[in-house]
């Protein structure tokens, strides 16, 4: 792994939800300027850590953003500094598509101030970028849910924080406009962001740069997308029912059938 | 400029266009029926009711429906529910319960209580109704362990709700000579609203908007869920300490001077959502200005329609609050996926 400097570091994390714990000391660091996707089972804990990175959750241990304690940087600093979109989030569905993507530059302005041209550009761009343009002056309620999703991830975008995370943005995404998202991850990894994913489509999350490996609350690899410890362990997680192999230049995986997968104990 | 920048400012013109047009209408309705207002002055006894009883009434009107009408929205904002109205962290049953110890304590011909001009009497229960308002809010909030936890929030003002009301009932129950002075309160009344009462509610709720138009880009926030208003850097708590303070003055206030008027703080927010989207600085003021007007114009009915008798005024505002939310209903095909 190169040494480039860590924009979200974790150590010794742990959570829990109410009485149930989901993360058990968790040390992890995520290289700046390079797109992390979380993968692992339902349940395995990936969205709580994603939160947690936000310093959205209150949690035992120490996370770092950019080399400084979470808790140190001062909340309007922080949402400046790190964009997050939810999994799920239910917005009001009377707002206007242009007013969402706008709260996005929220930390950027003062308590008071109205909204710049840095911001009205802001929002365009990221309007532009996810194809949600057209209905800036839309109600969510009007728009599908898959429309719905483009618009929350340009609200997240039009934070332009170096560090994106995000959770199930994929969710209800029709295949054009998930090529559109990962272009649009791509571009802003090449401009020098940090992006952290949580995907559900694994034939996505092999496209990032390095899989962090989730079960059970634990981290059980992280490395590489491209290495084969890496698809050894992907595959281990989700009960070897499932292959990694190479088709044209990329990581697909494959279904593996029942019959075909080695027997193992049942996880408890 | 986009087509909907104006909009907000349009719906603010019409808006304080209906509140002229309905206190000049207002000035001239009274027990003898309608008279235009400037036609009244001819006569100096009638020019002294007009100044001292219409004009304070009709001003004490619209001062309570801008405060049901900012606390319904700080409340809907707040709780991101469109069902949410001002009274839902307890402080209705609590003003009721304040106003049914003080007319037990108070004792004496409490039939004629509220016809009586015993402005000690009427400070009193004024008084009580608030006391009992905000202490029942500060109920919900002990019970709910700080205002953190927004669904916590919602169970505990239900569940306060329901036991304040037990005991008000069993007070009733003990004490049936009540009955009566409680029933007047609990529909409302605009009718004993003077220069005193209007001037309060107006202060309060210029007091309350100011704060209420500082946190509304927090409001704005909230819309999108907690989390991602956290991630936005907003200072949530602080937040919802400051709105739920907002909320238990303005319904507190108005509860107090004019007692339970319904629907007007739940249905204001719903008008002026319905009429243009916009963000939460222009929803709390056009709500204000939107529960100002529904309750002048319920109050007009309540004196004209039946004169010289009048009508509770909350009775009132319950059937056009209600049948405007029915159609508004009908017309979205389902309030909460329209709303």
């Amino acid at each position: 792994m190169s040494t480039a400097p860590l924009a979200l570091q974790a150590r010794g994390l742990s959570a829990r939800l109410g009485e149930r714990p989901v993360l058990h000391d968790i040390d992890l660091g995520l290289r700046q300027g390079a797109w992390t996707s979380v993968v692992g089972p339902n349940g395995a804990g990936k969205s709580t850590l994603l939160r947690a990175l936000a310093g959205l959750l209150p949690c035992e241990g120490e996370i770092r953003l950019l080399q400084r304690p979470i808790r140190q940087w001062p909340a309007r600093e922080r949402g400046c500094t790190v964009a997050w979109l939810g999994q799920g989030e239910q917005a009001a569905h009377d707002l206007r598509v242009l007013d969402v993507v706008m709260l996005g530059r929220l930390p950027h302005r003062g308590w008071l101030a109205a909204p710049g041209a840095a911001d009205h550009a802001a929002v365009e761009q990221a309007l532009r970028s996810t194809q949600a343009w057209a209905w800036r002056e839309r109600s969510l309620g009007q728009l599908s849910g898959g429309e719905r999703q483009r618009v929350l991830l340009a609200r997240a975008l039009a934070v332009q924080a170096p560090v994106l995370l995000m959770d199930e943005p994929l969710a209800n995404l029709d295949p054009p406009h998930q090529s559109d998202w990962l272009d649009t991850v791509r571009q802003l990894v090449e401009q020098g962001h940090t992006v952290v994913s949580v995907l559900h489509e694994l034939g996505m999350a092999l496209q990032a740069d390095e899989l962090v490996v989730m079960a059970q609350g634990r981290i059980c690899h992280h490395g590489p997308t491209a290495a084969p410890a890496t698809h050894r362990a992907l595959e281990q997680v989700f009960d070897q029912r499932l292959r990694i192999h190479p088709v044209q230049g990329q990581w697909v995986p494959l279904p593996v059938a029942r019959a075909e997968s080695t027997p193992h104990p049942e996880p408890s | 400029m986009s087509p909907c920048a104006w909009r907000p400012a349009a719906v603010l013109f019409v808006l304080v266009l209906l509140v002229a047009g309905l206190l000049a209408l207002s000035l001239g309705v009274g027990s003898t029926g309608f008279e235009w207002v400037t036609r009244l002055f001819d006569d100096p006894m009638a020019g002294q009711i007009v100044l001292d009883i219409r004009l304070p009434r009709s001003l004490g009107a619209l001062a309570a429906g801008a405060l049901l009408g900012l606390a319904g929205a700080v409340a809907q904002g707040l709780f991101r529910n469109p069902l949410a109205d001002p009274y839902l962290l307890g402080s209705a049953s609590g003003a009721s319960l304040g106003v049914a110890f003080a007319l037990v304590w108070l004792g004496q011909r409490p039939l004629n209580l509220l016809l009586s001009s015993d402005w000690l009497m009427r400070l009193g229960l004024t008084g009580a109704a608030f006391v009992g308002a905000v202490g029942a809010v500060l109920l919900t909030l002990a019970l709910a362990r700080g205002v953190q936890q927004t669904l916590r929030l919602l169970l505990a003002g239900v569940i306060v709700g329901v036991v304040l009301g037990a005991i008000t009932s069993l007070l009733l129950l003990r004490v049936p000579e009540i009955m009566q002075p409680m029933q007047a309160f609990m529909l409302g009344n605009t009718g004993f609203v003077g220069w005193t009462s209007a001037s309060l509610m107006g202060a309060v709720w210029c007091l309350c908007a100011l704060v209420a138009l500082g946190a509304a880009r927090g409001l704005d926030g909230l819309s999108l869920g907690e989390a991602t208003a956290l991630s936005l850097g907003l200072p949530l708590g602080v937040l919802r300490s400051v709105l739920v303070a907002v909320l238990a003055l303005a319904t507190g206030t108005a509860v107090a001077q004019t007692g339970l008027i319904a629907f007007v703080g739940l249905a204001a927010p719903h008008l002026v959502r319905g009429l243009v989207k916009t963000g939460h600085a222009w929803q709390l003021l056009l709500a204000s200005l939107t529960g100002g007007c529904l309750l002048m114009l319920a109050d007009v009915l309540a004196r004209g329609l039946t004169a010289p008798q009048e009508l509770p005024v909350g009775a009132l505002t319950a059937v056009l609050g209600g049948s405007y939310l029915l159609w508004l209903m009908h017309r979205r095909g389902s309030l909460g996926g329209g709303a």
